[in-house]
């Protein structure tokens, strides 16, 4: 600004063209400053919406000289949240879906002040911006790293940062592709164990046939890969076991309802709906339904749902589908486990459960519906 | 540039029919309409399948209504939402002379919008009570999604920021914005009269979409007609400061034509959430955007602004929608089948550029026109040979 009206006023004393050049180009300049102060709100507003989340990541932020380790604390040290631990927990968006809402909600109700944690939250879908944040905690010194990555690889250059800092790292919910050693532990789910289930809990419905239509989620993600796999392994294995169509509906549930659609349209015959999550599986159904084609307990076609949405599991009391697989996201108190009490395996696969439409219960809705 | 291409054309005086048939706009989105129709009657002759591909019937569904059922109808009823944002896109990419990318983030901020007025309201209220709240949530769709299209158009026609980069910014926030209008929940509609809009209503056959594209296609033919909007965007688009000289307000231009998106965009999200009585943030309208941009460019018009076809456009819509159908149908493996889709659209788009259809166009009436020629130049030689 200041350089501005100083150029205006030279070019006021000689040329009066340049004058007006000065006025437009000044004129520029408020029309950039207001595009960036619009942008700027925005970003305000954006920063509003999770402002409650971050609250805990402020103060770290505002004394980040204080040098906290668990193992060797400095006698320097004199905050009065000495006692906390400090963790910095990075996680995907909590937009991403049901799951992740419920697993970031989760993380929020355990690592409280009240239980001992001094936590700071960051999101993001990108693997970069992950490992950035990382490094940042790094510098912060935090005791805890918790990582659910984005992306499996390129995390090993912070992890090993990590390791020298004394920090220990837990990942959550993913792995990633880095040695074993860089990491205390890792809390995951079996996707390729769910699919298991589910599939053996289909085996055990003793058809004569099954003729199914199976809907993907998006190509190689961990969860279709694994709920594929079990599948075409018992298709694969299995003469009275076949695939009608087999097609991804990218978790969208009006693309899968239009694979369902499409397959009623050519007359052809099936008895099973394999849907990868739980939205997949209600688009398959609303297409049954168009069709009235009669599904659930006892009926013409069974539904196979995953991830146990509340809405899914009632459903499924209603008779409405038949099964549903869980996919865990309460890793929090596994991860309060480690930290308070140590490790015990490295590699710690949740107990995840599938629900039967002839067996659940309202309790089983409400305890583990997400 | 094509201004430029119809005074080419107006000189060239031996202008065939077929020249004529294939520099209209309607052309290749025709084309391709015909020939994923003729695909999938090649389809039911070889595959000796069951049934055809085009077979539509009514029968009743597990709701006692009887309905209309059919690879058509599905077409017809899925490609709605896409039909009505060829619309706005259409229009703003003639005034602007870019797209925009957000209406998929913005269909969720719609859709979400709309949810939040109806999760609040008990099953059990009249129908008249209902259509009140079902009325009130739809205009606050529609101000909120006109009011961001307002923000897109602000930045595209004050600021005259590139209307790809204006909208990478609700690209980015819209489904964070849309988590947020609802606190994050998973919302699910109980009253199976909210599903009316996006499926079907009782004793109608026809899913309610179609009529709410056709109305909504109707009253933009009407604008279109009794306004001066098309000369005016397409002269903007076209010149924008030749048109100001002339007493058109090209940023007004624009920022109205950002609101139409915007209207256009709440209708869908309305339509979207009706579908599935639920919303899922992140996958709502996913790529829609894409497919809307798609469904222009395959309508023939230029991206980079101007004249247009609105048409084109919206047949552009339904030929995308044709094409996932038909490989739905074919049971295109998951892994391959954004890769037959890419080959398609290449060959579409290539077919649809102005140069090929030029080209085309030209080979034709050149031929005609040698053809004209060589008739004179025998009937000359015959009339010679009689006069002597």
């Amino acid at each position: 600004m200041v350089k501005c009206s100083q150029s205006t006023g030279y070019a006021c004393g000689s040329k009066k063209f340049i004058m007006r050049n000065e006025v437009r180009n000044m004129k520029k300049f408020m029309k950039t400053l207001l595009a960036g102060a619009l942008a700027l709100s925005m970003t305000m507003g954006l920063a509003a919406c999770n402002g409650s989340d971050n609250k805990g990541g402020d103060n770290t932020q505002a004394a980040p000289t204080e040098s906290k380790e668990t193992e060797a604390a400095p006698a320097t040290q004199g905050g009065n949240d000495g006692e906390l631990i400090k963790v910095g927990i990075i996680n995907n968006d909590p937009n991403e879906s049901g799951y992740r809402t419920a697993n970031v909600e989760d993380m929020k109700k355990t690592f409280t002040e009240a239980n001992g944690y001094d936590a700071d939250f960051f999101y993001s879908l990108k693997n970069e911006e992950q490992i950035a944040q990382a490094q940042k905690y790094i510098q912060d010194e935090v005791d805890y790293l918790l990582i659910s990555a984005a992306g499996t690889s390129g995390w090993d250059g912070v992890l090993e940062q990590a390791q020298k800092a004394g920090i220990k790292v837990i990942l959550f919910d993913r792995t990633i592709d880095a040695d074993e050693s860089l990491y205390e532990a890792s809390i995951v789910s079996d996707m390729a164990k769910e699919g298991q289930q589910a599939v053996d809990w289909l085996a055990s419905q003793n058809l004569d046939e099954y003729k199914i239509i199976h809907i993907q989620g998006v190509m190689g993600s961990s969860a279709q890969i694994g709920r594929s796999g079990a599948l075409d392994e018992k298709v694969a294995a299995e003469a009275n076991w076949s695939i009608v169509v087999q097609q991804t509906a990218d978790w969208s549930e009006e693309t899968a309802q239009q694979i369902v659609q499409s397959v009623i349209d050519s007359k052809e015959s099936f008895n099973v709906i394999y849907a990868e999550n739980d939205n997949m599986a209600k688009g398959a159904a609303a297409a049954l339904d168009k069709a009235n084609i009669s599904h659930g307990v006892g009926k013409d076609v069974i539904i196979i749902g995953f991830d146990c949405n509340t809405w899914a599991l009632e459903e499924l009391l209603a008779g409405n589908w038949n099964y549903d697989g869980q996919c865990n996201p309460f890793q929090a108190s596994y991860i309060d486990d480690i930290i308070k009490n140590g490790v015990k395996t490295k590699v710690v696969i949740m107990e995840e459960k599938g629900f039967d439409a002839k067996t659940i219960t309202q309790e089983d809705v409400d305890t583990y519906g997400i | 540039m094509s201004t430029n291409e119809n005074a080419i054309s107006s000189r060239k005086s031996a202008r065939s029919f077929f020249g004529k048939m294939v520099r209209n706009q309607l052309f290749i989105p025709l084309a391709a309409l015909l020939l994923l129709i003729l695909f999938n009657i090649a389809a039911d002759i070889f595959l000796h399948v069951e049934t055809s591909f085009f077979k539509v019937v009514l029968e009743p569904s597990s709701a006692g209504n009887l309905i209309l059922s059919g690879n058509l109808i599905t077409i017809i009823d899925n490609a709605s939402e896409l039909a009505l944002l060829a619309i706005g896109m259409t229009l703003v990419t003639s005034a602007a002379g870019g797209q925009d990318i957000s209406v998929g983030a913005t269909i969720a901020i719609a859709g979400s919008t709309v949810l939040r007025i109806v999760k609040g309201v008990s099953p059990n209220i009249s129908g008249g009570k209902f259509a009140v709240v079902i009325i009130c949530a739809f205009l606050l769709c529609v101000v909120v999604s006109a009011l961001f299209g307002a923000f897109n158009g602000a930045l595209v026609a004050c600021f005259k920021i590139q209307p790809m980069v204006a909208t990478l910014i609700l690209f980015t926030a819209g489904r964070s914005i849309a988590a947020w209008i609802n606190n994050n929940d998973n919302i699910s509609i109980n009253d199976v009269r909210f599903g009316y809009f996006g499926n079907f209503i009782p004793g109608i056959p026809v899913p309610t979409p179609v009529f709410i594209t056709a109305i909504c296609l109707g009253i933009i033919a009407l604008v279109l007609k009794f306004t001066n909007l098309r000369l005016y965007a397409q002269s903007v688009g076209i010149n924008s400061s030749s048109s100001r000289l002339n007493g058109i307000n090209p940023k007004m231009i624009k920022l109205l034509t950002f609101i139409i998106l915007g209207v256009c965009v709440a209708v869908c999200g309305f339509i979207k959430v009706s579908r599935t009585s639920s919303i899922t943030y992140a996958v709502i309208a996913n790529n829609i955007e894409m497919d809307a941009i798609l469904a222009v460019a395959l309508g023939g018009n230029n991206l980079g602004g101007g004249k247009f076809n609105l048409t084109a456009s919206v047949l552009g819509a339904y030929v995308i929608q044709f094409l996932t159908t038909t490989l739905f149908r074919m049971k295109v493996s998951s892994s391959a089948i954004s890769a037959y889709k890419a080959i398609v659209v290449i060959l579409l788009i290539i077919m649809s550029s102005p140069f090929i259809r030029k080209k085309l166009a030209d080979r034709k009436s050149r031929r005609e026109a040698a053809r004209i020629t060589r008739a004179k130049a025998a009937l000359d030689a015959g009339a010679g040979k009689e006069s002597v």
